[in-house]
């Protein structure tokens, strides 16, 4: 099997994962590591710049015992020669056991999947999908607020390029909930993301940031999107100290990071925000997906 | 051609050998010939009629073209633009095949994705499914972004 896209996975495999996750939370918490994937050999081919996903899968694959091959930086590998991905996964399949990849074009990691006989994770491709991401966030949510259903979202920022957010929403569309999205003008959700899900829950398209939600989802809006840095500086948002104190106590703010400027670091302290326990928990589900992939 | 009028008939002659395409809905006849790839330098005569009385549709385009005849996974590409298309094979004057063109459920190595930012111009592959024939909505099995006629055609 493998983690492509966030569109059509089950509500099995999401449970699955969440309960596989939960039994390695502690692994993850005292940073110890077990025997699960003992042998097994993680490749992790980074086309684009990350932080927390690559190191998160790096940490979650030696915590289960794996060994981890790959690089981050393409220039010192034959893309740089011109080598088409395909090749790539091609020869990377006969050195390890599971893939992950991130790409800057929209498509690779299906395209992989099609040429690979082990399994691949998606760990981003372009703008179209990050699936462990969402995986990640909705375990989040479901530690933090101990349920799912019945939730009221806010998803912020860029949502025509924001690829966790594609995700997100259609894995939210499993559950009983309501979402509600906000993004500059020129930057909306796909239209057809929302037509896909939105015959399975509610959405709404709001035009500032409703304090009315039980989740706050925030993520950047990127500098290199806008061709007029005027428009740019208009679209930024920023959730503040006082936008939060508006908020029902027991509402979380998640971001996947990086952030910028869309939620102002006094919000750190605040018991509401939860994004760098959200990053945490990256550990503990992508061992999960790990383990359950990886046979 | 059976709904051909003679007054018509006289506008477009009859093609020695090659393919005539009916029941081309009125003013889709250019988009039909930019599926198929036929250009300005395409070295036969291509006669299109346009906003031709029907009795079934009420006005269609016809297309001729001499000196080619096409392929199966043509009469697909002609079905996403033209469904109700019928395709003729001309010899020697008469028609020797006469096919209903049918939409596809999946398009592959034919129409590249129109997204510039998709893995599958860079590998030089392509795969579209058919998420709704009318109006026409194709899906990247790559990059997920869904398409209309229009897109495809840019």
């Amino acid at each position: 099997m493998d983690l492509i896209t966030a569109r059509g996975l089950s509500k099995d495999f999401i449970d699955d994962v969440f309960k596989k996750a939960k039994t390695y939370e502690t692994v993850a918490k005292k940073k110890t590591a077990v025997d699960d994937l003992r042998g097994k050999t993680l490749a992790t081919l980074f086309y684009e710049p990350s932080t927390r996903t690559q190191l998160s899968f790096q940490t979650a694959m030696h915590r289960l015992g794996g060994d981890v091959i790959g690089f981050s930086d393409p220039k010192t590998t034959s893309a740089s020669k011109g080598e088409r991905l395909s090749d790539t996964i091609r020869v990377v399949e006969g050195y390890s056991d599971v893939i992950v990849i991130r790409h800057p074009l929209e498509g690779s990691a299906a395209l992989a999947a099609e040429y690979s006989s082990i399994p691949v994770i998606n760990a981003g491709d372009g703008s179209n999908q990050h699936p462990t991401q969402a995986l990640m966030d909705l375990y989040t949510i479901s530690r933090e607020k101990k349920k799912i259903d019945g939730l009221t979202f806010l998803i912020a920022g860029d949502l025509k390029y924001g690829r966790t957010v594609h995700s997100l929403l259609y894995l939210l569309a499993h559950y009983k909930v309501k979402v509600m999205l906000y993004s500059p003008p020129s930057l909306p959700m796909p239209q057809w993301i929302v037509d896909e899900v939105s015959g399975r829950i509610e959405v709404e398209v709001v035009d500032r940031l409703r304090e009315d939600a039980d989740v706050v989802y925030a993520t950047r809006v990127q500098e290199e999107r806008f061709p007029d840095p005027e428009e740019y500086r208009k679209s930024l948002y920023q959730i503040d100290a006082d936008f939060v104190e508006k908020l029902k106590e027991d509402a979380i703010i998640m971001h996947p990071l990086p952030r910028v400027k869309e939620i102002s670091p006094e919000v750190d302290k605040n018991p509401r925000a939860k994004y760098f326990e959200q990053s945490f928990y990256g550990v503990p589900v992508r061992m999960a997906i790990l383990s359950l992939l990886v046979k | 051609m059976a709904e051909e009028k003679p007054n018509e008939f006289l506008k477009a002659k009859k093609i020695e050998t090659g393919t005539v395409i009916d029941h081309v809905a009125k003013g889709k006849a250019m988009r039909v010939l930019g599926v198929l790839g036929i250009k300005e330098d395409f070295p036969g005569t291509v006669t299109v009629l346009m906003n031709v009385p029907s009795s079934h549709y009420g006005r269609k385009d016809i297309i001729k073209i001499e000196g080619r005849t096409l392929e199966k996974k043509e009469l697909a590409h002609i079905a996403l633009i033209a469904p109700n298309a019928t395709v003729n094979t001309i010899k020697k004057y008469a028609v020797i095949d006469k096919y209903v063109v049918q939409t596809p459920s999946l398009i592959e190595g034919v129409m590249p994705c129109p997204n510039p930012n998709c893995i599958t111009s860079a590998e030089g592959i392509s795969r579209l499914s058919v998420v709704q024939a009318h109006p026409l909505r194709l899906k990247c099995s790559f990059c997920e972004k869904v398409y209309g006629e229009a897109d495809l055609l840019r």
